[in-house]
Order: structure tokens, then sequence, then C-alpha cells
């Protein structure tokens, strides 16, 4: 195995910190140990290969994965139970009802498998789902060196800062560590650390270089930036590929992928097309003409009254609720209308976002902008429960359902203005905020 | 009787409206008035029903609802039979039909999953593959808001991947996924169900069946060894394709994301892409609105899937070509009028754009049709009619006779004739034959020159008489089109089209006729056929002569308004007149025109111009309207104001709006409580029902036994109120002391 300064870069001070710590295989540790980092900041990485290089005996779980307690409990224990041993070999299966039981079998595996007598290391990934578990299974992982009086750490590893974690009961406080986000010249020297084999290290830290240039401002995920360097490699070989250009020849180079990695920030960054088709393209050489992205779909189609429904709750959402007398009365007074008459002051109901109006509002207004008359069938209630389904409604106040349910419209003025336009609807016309 | 008929019809709506979107008020409202009227129902001895709906289909028999209430039975029975098979070949030729539509859709996606995972099938060590970040791959699949429809296709996509691709299909929906607990739950018992090899089940089962909670790591070890121990063998003898042989993928298919929320699609997503490299898994979305909403659901886990779009057909197309292979056919006797089409479109374009219920709701017209009417028996092919009009009983000779299309007929004969007509049954039949011999060939020649009307009518600008089929059909079946006031226009408009499109036009007529060689217009293929070969031939001879001449002018007023379209035309006509020199062109134009206003006049008259068409046409239009398009909140008005209406009490009828006291108590509450304002005063309101209530009992007021009597209607009224608020039609307010509020509109 590699040693350990080549496979991990840019965090020395952290290992070592980490290792000062571990201490010995056989020193007692510190019982819980806190990291916390942004997302990409190596906090699994550098966990996980700190571990296995120093061949300690550890478990690393994902708390994702593991919904119930009970889960994460006898994830742990089983997978201590294969240390010494490869998957397949291992059959017998450990259940673990409770922390009692976790405790009670944690002594015995950790004897069977003949490492009571070093440092056990526990990894908790992704520790903030620990929260939303049962409540003394934080504490007590704190505290679980002390509880089985065995040479145990726990090590939780999250994105969310130790403060938000600690209950207020108090418990045990974990020492705290903190993975700073990487600067450009780390993420540069990260991202140029695994280049192909086919080119030289130097090629492949120019494009690197180019790379951050553009994305830099926009994205600093080591990921993301790793999934973009392989998805636009190609294209930047392709000069030297072709013959056209040779290696050291950046300048060339720069042109050719500048404009594409342009192109690729509004499109694969963001997912409007996805990375396969964008590799297609690539490969095929040809325009983005007839690829549309994810949100040149935005037209929805919908059934005519769907349409209105959607309309009135638009207005009902937007509008407040005393002008709609002079929106859809026939014959409201003069007077009201002088003052109603925008004050300057109004804040814009569109800032505020939509409110909740009542069922009965809605059909109101429903039955004053259909041109034709709409009996109050089964169907156009189901339409409104078809369009909380769609969420282009939503139901709010789940209390009251059957005397007054009250909705809220979702849906965007752009939207509604490309279904207002297809009904030859004016809506702008009914729209306080437009007045 | 009434009640089990109206139970059956009122089970049938349920199953047409889509229950699953029916608005949770409306139908437990409609539920709870159904249940208070119950109690007197019972009392009254004529509805008894076991709430079990299974059980009730078996023990009924539908085919004895047929002769309920008539008195020819003997033919009931075959007329339900035809029905059955009708409905049968009708519903088929349905299936067919979608899945030759979604074929498209589902190759697509089987070439989708044929990309996908392909490393993982190589155990790709490439550097490209090893930077990259993982993603699942994911079909988003838009297939349109008619959200009763997509079951269908989710089935037919489920069985077409697991014929072809994997056995490892799973199809989830939101309303199963609460959280991601119940999400694994489900994929792994959907999963581990796929395979029926036993001993593979066993091993797990013990460990799963304690346990419960499956995992991801969990579902893992089990696909590996499943792989593992079915890698030589096949996985499923059906999937041939030797690509997915070694590592099936595994196809979850979320039915409805807009319903997902966002925690449980985003951990789960999370979850399965940190087990990507050991589960090959393939995401399928059925988006209902657009494909927007997957970024409004996963604005992070978005990142860590690889998304193609796959667009399904528009149910408004799929509508097109049902109604095409459905009713503009004479492969079915069955045909709908006009009223009775636009119901049917009408529920589909302006409320649900389902196209499943657009066939229940056309199951429910034939149902209907021969339920209700008698000589529906005669609506079957022409053989079969043959050999059924010479067993006629003469109760069914008189009711053909009654017929008004028959005796519109009968009308225009010779005494003799008539006479023969109305009194000799032997000759009714023959005659009889004649008119449906005679109705099969209209509807030939119909539907022959429909469709080729309307390539020409579609050609024209602004579509003056609709641009699908469908409308230009209703406005057939309406009346005679050529006396409708667009007619004269279309008429012009085509006399004026340039060649290139005439000539596109005629060809597609050609097309029209050579598919289905009728009688009379056999040879119409031909002489369109010669109308082409010279305007072709015209190409060489008179191609310059044109230009300078109208020819120019087309183009020009294609895409302009109606305004500056008469205004061209008028032009035209000017034009026309002032050289009245035609080219060899127009005279031909003018004489294809002629030839179709000939077509039109001839063979598109409405069926209610041929006599015995009351047969095949369903003219129910108001009976389809009524139960597809159910209106709960006037049927429970209707029930509480009228109870007669439902409960058919001599008692109950009442001629002037006045309360009879014997109406069930609820019923006198809901009438006084409509004259309230408001707020409504329950003293008032009380005194009010007890004076109705005992109108007409004749007690002295003073006697003891009144106390008790009181009492009892007390507590009567106390109980009819609070009904009322359990429908909604009151709540208790805070308002003022002793009141309740209204929640209905109306009263003063
Ligand atoms: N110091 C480093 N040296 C080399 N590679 C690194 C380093 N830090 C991160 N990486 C790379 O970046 C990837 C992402 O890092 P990692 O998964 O550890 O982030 P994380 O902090 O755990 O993020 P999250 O909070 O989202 O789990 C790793 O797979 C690793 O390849
Ligand atoms: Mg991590």
């Amino acid at each position: 195995m590699l040693p350990l300064e080549n496979v991990v870069l840019c965090r020395e001070s952290q290992v070592s910190t980490l290792m000062a710590l571990f201490g010995e295989r056989h020193h007692f540790s510190f019982p819980s140990i806190f990291i916390y980092g942004h997302t990409a900041s190596g906090k699994t990485y550098v966990m996980e290969t700190l571990l296995k290089t120093s061949e300690l005996p550890h478990v690393i779980v994902n708390c994702v994965e593991c919904f119930t307690s009970r889960i994460l409990l006898e994830h742990i224990l089983n997978q201590l139970n294969c240390l010494n041993s490869s998957k397949d070999e291992c059959t017998s299966y450990i259940a673990c009802d409770s922390f009692n039981d976790f405790v009670r079998l944690f002594k015995k595996v950790t004897q069977d498998q003949g490492v009571d007598d070093q440092t056990v290391y526990i990894v908790l990934d992704k520790a903030e789902y620990l929260r939303e578990m049962e409540a003394n299974l934080l504490p007590a992982f704190l505290r679980l060196q002390e509880l089985t009086n065995r040479n145990v750490t726990v090590i939780f590893l999250s994105q969310i800062v130790w403060e938000k974690f600690r209950p207020n009961t108090g418990c045990f406080e974990p020492f705290i560590m903190y993975f700073p986000d990487y600067s450009i010249g780390h993420l540069q020297k990260i991202l140029s650390h695994d280049h192909p084999p086919e080119y030289s290290a130097d090629f492949y830290a120019a494009y690197i270089n180019i790379l951050l240039g553009v994305f830099y401002t926009v994205c600093r995920d080591l990921k993301e930036l790793r999934h973009l360097a392989a998805l636009n490699f190609s294209k930047y070989c392709e000069p030297v590929v072709k013959g056209e250009a040779n290696e050291r020849d950046t300048r060339k180079l720069w042109r050719n992928i500048e404009p594409h990695l342009k192109k690729a920030m509004h499109t694969v960054y963001l997912r409007e097309i996805s990375s396969s088709q964008w590799e297609k393209l690539q490969h095929d050489d040809t325009e983005m003409g007839q690829l549309k992205g994810l949100s040149a779909h935005a037209h929805v189609e919908l059934p005519y009254y769907s349409k209105f429904i959607l309309i009135a709750a638009y207005l009902a959402s937007y509008n407040p609720t005393r002008t709609d007398k002079r929106f859809f009365l026939k014959h409201h007074g003069k007077i009201k209308k002088a003052s109603l008459m925008k004050k300057p002051e109004k804040t814009s109901n569109h800032l505020l976002g939509p409110k909740p109006f009542p069922l009965d509002r809605l059909l109101a207004i429903l039955y004053s902008i259909v041109d034709s008359r709409v009996a109050p069938t089964a169907n156009i209630f189901s339409q409104i429960t078809s369009l909380v389904k769609l969420q282009l409604l939503t139901l709010v106040g789940h209390d009251d359902q059957l005397d007054g349910p009250k909705y809220k419209c979702t849906v965007s003025l752009d939207f509604v203005r490309a279904i207002a336009r297809t009904v030859n609807f004016d809506i702008i016309k009914y729209l306080y905020d437009f007045l | 009787m009434q009640w089990e008929t109206l139970f059956l019809r009122s089970q049938f709506d349920l199953m047409t409206s889509n229950q699953k979107y029916l608005s949770p008020q409306t139908s437990y409202r409609n539920f709870l008035s159904l249940l208070l009227l119950y109690p007197h129902l019972k009392a009254q001895g004529c509805f008894v029903f076991k709430p079990d709906f299974k059980r009730k289909k078996v023990s009924f028999p539908i085919a004895d609802y047929f002769n309920e209430g008539k008195s020819l039975s003997e033919d009931s029975k075959l007329r339900f039979d035809t029905c059955q098979l009708l409905w049968q070949q009708m519903k088929s030729e349905a299936e067919e039909l979608q899945e030759e539509l979604n074929k498209n859709l589902f190759d697509n996606l089987i070439e989708f999953l044929g990309k996908s995972h392909l490393e993982f099938q190589k155990k790709s060590t490439n550097w490209n593959y090893q930077i990259k970040s993982r993603e699942i791959p994911t079909a988003a699949i838009v297939l349109g808001v008619n959200v009763t429809d997509h079951d269908l296709t989710f089935k037919g996509l489920t069985e077409m991947l697991k014929d072809t691709v994997t056995p490892y299909v799973v199809s989830l929906q939101a309303k199963e996924c609460p959280d991601v607990k119940h999400l694994l739950q489900k994929l792994a018992s959907q999963l581990m169900g796929c395979v029926d090899i036993e001993s593979t089940e066993e091993e797990y089962v013990q460990s799963s069946q304690r346990k419960m909670h499956y995992s991801m790591a969990f579902l893992s070890t089990w696909y590996r060894s499943i792989t593992k121990k079915t890698g030589s063998e096949s996985v499923n003898k059906k999937v041939t394709s030797s690509q997915w042989k070694e590592s099936p993928p595994i196809v979850i298919i979320l039915e409805d994301i807009e319903s997902f929320s966002t925690k449980v699609l985003q951990d789960f997503i999370i979850i399965s892409s940190q087990h990507l490299h050991e589960l090959p898994i393939v995401l399928v979305f059925g988006i209902a609105t657009s494909p927007i909403i997957i970024h409004r659901l996963l604005p992070q886990a978005v990142s860590s899937l690889c998304i193609e779009l796959l667009q399904s057909l528009s149910c408004k197309e799929h509508l097109a070509k049902l109604l095409d292979k459905l009713l503009l056919t004479t492969r079915f006797p069955f045909k709908l009028n006009e009223k009775a089409l636009q119901v049917l479109t009408n529920i589909f374009l302006y409320h649900d754009f389902s196209v499943q219920n657009f066939i229940k709701g056309l199951q429910l017209a034939v149902l209907e049709h021969f339920y209700s009417q008698p000589l529906s028996i005669l609506c079957c092919d022409l053989p079969e009619a043959k050999r059924r009009i010479y067993s006629l009983s003469e109760d069914q000779c008189e009711s053909i006779r009654r017929l008004p299309s028959f005796m519109r007929y009968v009308e225009k004969q010779i005494p003799e004739k008539q006479v023969a007509l109305l009194t000799h049954e032997r000759f009714l039949k023959e005659e009889t034959l004649r008119f449906l011999e005679e109705l099969h060939i209209y509807h030939e020649n119909f539907f022959l020159v429909l469709r080729c009307f309307h390539a020409f009518v579609s050609s024209l600008p602004k579509y003056p008489l609709g641009r699908q089929i469908r409308e230009l059909y209703c406005a057939c079946l309406e009346k005679n089109i050529w006396e409708s006031q667009e007619y004269e226009p279309i008429l012009q408009l085509l006399r004026m089209l340039a060649k290139d499109e005439l000539i596109a036009v005629l060809q597609k007529c050609v097309e029209v006729f050579k598919s289905s060689p009728g009688k009379q217009l056999g040879s119409m293929a031909e002489k369109l056929q010669e109308f082409l070969a010279q305007f072709q031939s015209l190409d060489e001879t008179e191609s310059n002569e044109e230009e300078n001449g109208s020819g120019s002018q087309q183009k020009g007023f294609q895409k302009t308004d109606l305004y500056h379209l008469q205004k061209s035309l008028l032009e035209m006509k000017e034009l026309r007149s002032s050289n009245k020199k035609q080219t060899k062109f127009e005279v031909h134009r003018d004489r294809v025109v002629d030839l179709i206003d000939n077509l039109v006049r001839k063979f598109l008259s409405p069926p209610d111009t041929q006599t015995l068409y009351e047969v095949v046409y369903f003219t129910g239009a108001h009976m389809l309207r009524e139960h597809l398009n159910a209106a709960p909140r006037i049927a429970l008005h209707t029930a509480l104001n009228n109870p007669y209406h439902y409960l058919k009490n001599q008692a109950l009828k009442s001629e002037d709006d006045s309360i009879p006291n014997v109406a069930p108590d609820i019923c006198i509450a809901y009438k006084l409580h409509l004259e309230c304002s408001r707020l409504i005063n329950l003293v008032d309101w009380s005194e009010a029902f007890a004076t109705v209530v005992t109108a007409a009992e004749e007690t002295d007021p003073n006697s003891t036994a009144s106390e008790e009597i009181k009492e009892i209607i007390h507590a009567r009224f106390i109980r009819a109120v609070s009904e009322l608020e359990l429908l909604g039609f009151i709540k208790p307010t805070k308002q003022k002391t002793d009141h309740v509020a209204r929640l209905t509109w109306g009263g003063c």
C-alpha cells in the first residue's frame, strides 16, 4: 500500500492530529471524535484511507442507510464480526434489539475477533441522520467506551456543526475537529493528482487549471469538479489526438476547450442534460440543436377546466380577498374602485408569495371567469384534487379538510400566463399587483 | 327495484369517475348522505344491500337487469350476450391500439436500458469510468396529466420489461412510501417475489422475516448471491437477450414522482448511489406534469442521476386514434349520436384527458343502448342480423313500427305499401333487412367521404370545421353539413388551393379510397388518380402560364387572419371575373371541388335521415351526462330537499313546496334551514321543527304524554342538526350564543 502522504493530499495537519489522538494500537484513545466540514472536504476519504493504511480494526457505517437504530446496531456488529474474514465467509447473523444488547454483544464480538486489546474504531458517516433516530442513541455512542468498558473510539462524520447535535439534556462532549474547505490551490493539486495514465501529469494539470478557471466561481465541490473534468477531458485531448496540436500547445488547447466548458456550465453542470447525453454530443460533434434541456419542457397540457381552476387559484392566491368584488362583480361601485387605486407603499403580493384561500372562494372566482356555466360536478372537484396531486396546488391546514379545505397555488406567474394564453384569458388584467 | 338499479349505476359511476382522484370531501359526503338516508330506506323494505362489493358482483347476474320491468324477457338474454360480445371486441381493439401506441415508448426505454450499466457489465477499469461520479441511470417518462391512464401504461411496461430485459422490475407508488423504511421494504418484497427460485428465498427469509427491515446492504448481498447462483443458467428463461444475462438490471419504477416527498426520494437516491457498484439500479420516473419537477423535488440529489427524457404519446392523439378505430369504422355496428359523442369528448377535453375514462364512458353507452333499446338486438353484424330478423316476435315488429324513422318512411309511401308495412309481418321483415343493409352501405360511404372531406378541410387555414376529424364528424352527425354557414366559404377556399397542396390532398384521398373498396365509391380512387395525373401533366405545359396567374398569390394568404382572407377572396373573385379566361389548372381544380361537393351532399347526410338508424345509434346523451359527470352537491340537495326523488314513497310526494311531516328528520331540518340567513337561531329552528313534525298529530298539548313526545322530538331535532353538521351544511359559531352558521350559499 502507498504511504499515506501520497494518497491523502492537503490534509497533513488533520491527519497528524488524528494520528496523535489514536496513539499506539493498545492505547486508549479519545472516546468520541466529531469531524465536520462541507461536502467533499474529504472526511470520509481521509478517515477511510487512514484506518485502512494503518490497518486498524474499524467499521464504517453510513447512517443514511440505517433508517432504524436496529439496522445501525446490527450493521456495526456484523461488520465487526467479519473483520478477519472476507465477506462471503461470514454466515452467522447477529441480531440486536436494543442498545443494551448492543453493549453486551459488542464485548462478545470484540473478544471473539481478538481485538479486545487494541482500539476499535467505529465511524458513523453522515451522522446528522442520527438526530432523527431514538434520542438515546447519540449520547450512548458518545460514551461507548465507558459503557462497554472496552478500548473503542466512535468517530462521527457530519456536514453540520456540533452545536446542532448537542441534546439539551447535556451529554459527553466529543473531541471536535473541522475540515476546512479546500482552497483553489488544494483543488488544483488534488484534481491533478489522478491523471489518466496515457497522458503526462503536466498536461493534465494544465487542463485542470483551465477547468478551475471556468468553474471555480460557481462550484467548489471536489466531487463535482472531478466529474466535470472526466466528462470534458476527451474534448481537451481532441486536437492532440487529431495531430493538430502538441501537448505543450497550451494556447491552442485553451481556445479549443474554453467555449466548450462554458457551454458545459449551462448544461451538464445544471443537469439540464445528462452526462451521457453530453458525452454523446461530444462524440458525435453535433450541435445542441435538437437536444433540449429539461427546463425546455416546461409546458404542461391540462384539460380545459383545469386550466381555469388553476387560473382562479392563482388569482385567489395573489389577490386580496377584498378586491374580489372589484374584479369579478359585474356592477361594482365606482367609488370603491377609487379607494382601491394603487397605494404607492403597498408591497407586491408577488413578493410575499401565495396566500391560502378557501375552496368556496376558488369556486366563486372560477364561476365568474369561465364564460360558460359550469355545474359543481364531481369532475370539477376531482380536478382540484388532481391539481393538488400534481403539486400545482397545495392543500394547507390539514385539520379541517372536510368542512373548509384551504389551498395555495404554487405555480409561477410565467406558468400561469402561458396557461391563460391558451384559453385567451388576460390574467394580468385581473391581478391586483399589476393594476 | 329502483334503488338497486340506482345503486348498480352509482357503482358504475364510481368505477368510471376516477376513484383515486375523487375529491375526498365530495365522495365522503355523498357516501354519508346515502348512509343517513339508509335507515329510511330499510324501513320501507325496498332497499337491502350488503356493502360487500365483490360478493355482490358474483351474486347478481347482470343479465337479469336486462329484462327487469320488460315483458320481452326471451330476448333480454340475447341482447345481453350481443352486448357483451360487441364490447369484448371493442375492448380488445382498444387494448391492441394501446399496445401499438406504447411500442415506441417501450422500444426507447429498452434502448436506454441497453446503454445503461455497460460498465457494470464489463467491470470496466478505464480511467474515465473510475473518475466520473457514479450516476444512477434514470428514465423520466413524461406521461401527461391523465393520471388514470398511467396504470395501464405501467402495467404494460412492467410486463414488457419482465419478458425481455430483467425479472427485477419493481413499481412503487408514493402512497406506499411515506418514508425510506417503507420504500425499501416494498422494494425488497417485490424484488424477492420476482424470482421464483425456492432455495434462495428460504435462506433469506429466515433472517428477513424476523427482521422485516430490509436495508440496501441486505439487498446487495441478495443480488450478489442470486446472480452468482444463476449466472451460468440465466436468471430467467424468458429473458433472451444475452446482454442482460449476467447481471440483469434492477428497474425501479416510481409511478407518480410528483407525489413523493423530497426527503424520501433524496435519501433513497443517496443510498442507491452508494450501492451502485453492487446493484445495477435503473430508475424510471413517471411524470405527469413537466420534467422540471425533478429539479424542484431533488435540488441536490439530482446530481447523482443521469436523466434521459422519454415522451409518451399525447392523450389527445390517443383519443383520435381510438375514435378512428372504434367509431369511425363499419367494423362495429354500434354508433353514438352527436350529443352522446359530445358528452364523452367534452368530459375528456374539459375534465380529465383520460382515455380510459372515455373507454368506460363508451362502455356505459353500449350497455345502456342494449339495455334500453329493445331493437338493439339487431345491432350486430349483417349476416347475424339477417338471421335474427326472421325470428323477430310480433312485439318486436311492433316496436319497429313505432320507431320514428320508420314512421317517417311509411308516411312517404303509397297507401298500399303503407298498409303492407303496418300489417304484413313478412313484408316488414324483408323491408327491415333492406334498411339494415342500406344502413351498412350508408356507413361505408359515409366514413370514406368523411375522411376524404377531412383531408380537404384540414388543409385550409384556420381549420374552419375543426382540425380533428372528430370535430368534422360531430358536425356531420348534427345536421346537413352543406347547410352550415362554414360550408360555402370552404368551397371557395378550396377553389383557390395551390397546385402542390391540392395534389397532396388528392393523394391522401386516393389512399383513403384505396384502403377500403366500397361498392359505390370503388371507382373514386381511379377518378381521383386521373385528376392527379392531369395535374402532374400540367406541370410541363403550363407552369409558366400559371406563375403570373393566381398561383403566385396563393402563398400570400395562407397565414393571414380572417379579415385579410375575406378581402383576398373578394379580390380573387374580381380577378377571375375580369380575366374570364381560366387556366387549365383552374378548370381542373374547379372540377375536383365540384366532385367533392357532390360527394359530400350525397353521402354525408346525418344518420337520423336513415330509416332504422335508432337500432345502432345510441341517443341517451342525457343519461351519460348524468352518470359520468355526477354533481354531488346537487344530488345531496335533491335528496334532502325532495326525498321523494329517491325514496319513491307516495307519502313524501308534495306538489307545493311544503314539507310532509313524515319526511326523514334531516330533510325537515334541512328544508327549514334553507329559509334562514347566515346565522341560524337554534331555538327558532327547533320550534319550527317541532311544529312541522307534530302538524298532523292532533294531540292535546296539555297531556302528560306530550311532555315525553316533546322530549323525543327534541332529541330527533338534535340528531338531525348534528347530521347536517356532519354533512357540512352548518357549523357551530362563537359569534352569537345559541346560533349556528350556515356554510352554504342561498337563503336571504
Ligand atoms: N485530501 C484528498 N486527497 C485526495 N482525494 C481527496 C481528498 N479529499 C477528497 N478527496 C476526493 O474527494 C472525494 C470526496 O470526498 P469525501 O467523500 O471524503 O467527502 P466528504 O467530506 O465525506 O463529503 P460528504 O460530506 O458529502 O460525505 C473522495 O472520494 C476523494 O477521492
Ligand atoms: Mg462522506
